[in-house]
């Protein structure tokens, strides 16, 4: 590890504004702008990350966040009360029990970091990290790597099906409110696609080909 | 920097990802609270890697974990505050009472 002052004057610029940072996301009234402190915070360990010779890593962590971070701001202006933060306000709960947790967890974590005796065995710059990176993703950890990119796989797609407007027993929507009296119960589980044929069109089913698509 | 000073860093951010996880009340804010401590859980990973495991790829390879556990989360987070916003129209833990709709 080179032992430059430049490089340790960077590294508590960017690990101090990364805390800093850190700590504003839950302090600023407006939601959009606690999603870009976070953004801050990310790139401030992506910094500190590239200072520390990881380079590839340091960079993919701050493109991916920017992405990220760009959703949860456009979630917040769609989603949130207040995105704006044009009214003071803390939404908190169980306050005292959460400071108390992240004191402790800080400390424990802290004294381990302090007082651990990890081996100082620094890695060598001039052998490339990101090559030797790309030849342990493609060599020896390819399983695991291609297990993470199916992982990957296995969640866009349980998104897409929590997320779908349509559920397994119709309308997302119908979850909000009782149906009303006299209207047929739809039948779940049946597994029958006779059943959801018989259902749609008294539950006024505006797309009936659906039914026949979910159970095959 | 020091590896002590790295880890001190890592912590803290673990520490306020702690703290904001536990007391927030709305979804995103609370996934904002699980990034940070993931944040700093990688952060402790990369400078263990660089400074005490002589360079080994095996520890690249666990910071690259961690970024597929984020993004998993994320995904995952965002899909279901949708979901719940359409059933019960709830930004809000205090809202959520029940799980069934």
């Amino acid at each position: 590890m080179t032992r430059s002052l430049p490089v340790d004057v960077a590294f508590w610029l960017f690990g101090a504004g990364s805390v800093l940072s850190a700590w504003l996301v839950f302090r600023t009234d407006s939601m959009v702008r606690a999603a870009y402190w976070l953004l801050a915070s990310f790139a401030g360990v992506g910094v500190v990350m590239v200072l520390l010779h990881a380079r590839f890593l340091g960079l993919v962590l701050v493109l991916m966040m920017a992405g990220e971070m760009t959703i949860m701001a456009v979630f917040m202006v769609m989603f949130m009360m207040n995105p704006a933060g044009l009214n003071p306000m803390t939404m908190v709960h169980q306050h005292r029990t959460a400071k108390v947790a992240g004191v402790v967890a800080f400390a424990g974590l802290a004294l381990v970091g302090v007082v651990g005796d990890f081996p100082d065995r620094p890695a060598d710059p001039s052998r490339d990290p990101t090559a030797a990176l790309g030849r342990e993703l493609l060599g020896d950890s390819m399983l695991i790597f291609e297990g993470a990119g199916v992982t990957l796989l296995a969640t866009m797609i349980g998104a897409l099906a929590i997320a779908g407007k349509r559920g397994r027993y119709g309308d997302a929507e119908h979850g909000s409110a009782p149906p009303p009296l006299g209207m047929a119960a739809p039948t779940g589980g049946g597994g029958v696609g006779g059943a959801d044929a018989a259902a749609g069109p008294a539950g006024g089913d505006e797309h009936p080909g659906m039914a026949g698509m979910e159970h095959p | 920097m020091t590896l002590p000073a790295l880890l001190v860093v890592a912590a803290a951010l673990f520490g306020i990802g702690v703290y904001g996880a536990l007391s927030q009340q709305t979804f995103v804010m609370i996934m904002m609270g699980l990034e940070l401590m993931l944040n700093g859980a990688m952060l402790a990973a990369v400078a263990l890697w660089a400074m005490s495991t002589a360079g080994s790829p095996k520890g690249q390879l666990l910071t690259v974990i961690i970024l597929t556990v984020m993004a998993v989360e994320a995904a995952l987070g965002f899909a279901l505050v949708i979901g719940i916003y359409r059933i019960r129209k709830a930004d809000m833990t205090e809202k959520l009472k029940r799980l069934r709709a």
